[in-house]
């Protein structure tokens, strides 16, 4: 039987990674993207862990609000990443600062 | 049995995400998640999660990974340049990494949600249908939610179209019922010069 701390442990040092990842790739959006993807895998697997073992299937039921969400952020991610490209020509968030006050 | 499967897609799942975000090449990058996220989709089937183990392979892996790779093979970036500051910010990003694994194992770790504070439930049988009962929620307490849910991906739809839309397109086809009425005078022009001489 694995205990629920195993799943938990699991999902914070999923989490924990992906933090670390937009730490050290913060030039580049797209890693900066896929590190908001792991964030929410480590969430849902907290909320399936959860709704297994209280017996409550409402956390699989946020965990697919969770996945519609996260399709539609990443989409419209991509779309703005392609438009910010085709103007100008870089995805480096270091490049990205016309809007500095 | 059980727990060989759950440490064998913990181990999977731990080392594809750090080979996500200390890869070189963001193509690798974005299949190293796919194997992230079949590794999470086999512990959620052993959670008993069945619909939604297979909805993240399909819909996730299936759909908006394609979709990540498309858009990362189309742009074709700079590596090296994106790459700059990564040695710089790496011992900060390990050191917060690891302070952060230890809080957040203190506080969800055995002594707290252990099998004797947390008894792991008995599986179920085997003709209980996750599908069905996820569904029954679905439509019945949360039906608001789930139309809500279907609105921000037709808002997503839209909001992807118009991003990248470049404004009506430009159609060059001949039209063939002006060229068959064409008539000589608007083709051919005769122009009358002086002879040059030539030098």
């Amino acid at each position: 039987m694995i205990p629920l701390s195993n799943y938990l442990v699991l999902g914070a040092v999923l989490f924990c990674l992906s933090v670390a990842g937009i730490f050290i790739n913060r030039k580049n959006v797209i890693v900066l993207l896929m590190c908001i993807e792991l964030m929410l895998l480590a969430v849902n697997t907290n909320f399936i862990a959860f709704s297994h073992f209280l017996g409550d299937l409402t956390g699989q039921v946020f965990v697919f609000f969770i996945l519609t969400v996260a399709a539609a952020e990443s989409a419209i991610g991509l779309a703005i990443l392609v438009v910010v490209f085709r103007n100008r020509r870089t995805i480096n968030v270091v490049d990205l600062n016309s809007m500095k006050g | 049995m059980e727990q060989f499967i759950f440490w064998a897609f913990a181990a999977m799942l731990v080392f594809s995400a750090c080979m996500v975000i200390t890869v070189r090449n963001p193509v690798h990058a974005v299949l190293f998640l796919v194997v992230a996220f079949v590794a999470s989709s086999g512990l959620w089937l052993l959670l008993e999660a069945e619909f939604l183990a297979i909805a993240l392979v399909l819909v996730y892996v299936g759909a908006v990974m394609v979709l990540f790779l498309f858009v990362v093979m189309m742009l074709d970036v700079n590596i090296a340049r994106l790459r700059e500051g990564f040695i710089r910010y790496l011992p900060v990003g390990a050191a917060f990494a690891v302070a952060t694994i230890v809080a957040m194992g203190l506080v969800v770790g055995s002594a707290n949600f252990g099998l004797e504070r947390y008894a792991a439930p008995a599986r179920k049988a085997a003709d209980y249908n996750n599908t069905a009962e996820l569904g029954a929620l679905l439509y019945t307490k949360f039906l608001y939610p789930f139309e809500i849910a279907g609105l921000v991906l037709l808002v997503a739809i839209i909001a992807a179209i118009a991003l990248t839309m470049r404004g009506t397109r430009q159609v060059k086809n001949p039209k063939p019922e002006r060229q068959v009425e064409v008539r000589r005078e608007e083709r051919v022009r005769i122009v009358k010069m002086p002879p040059e001489r030539r030098t």
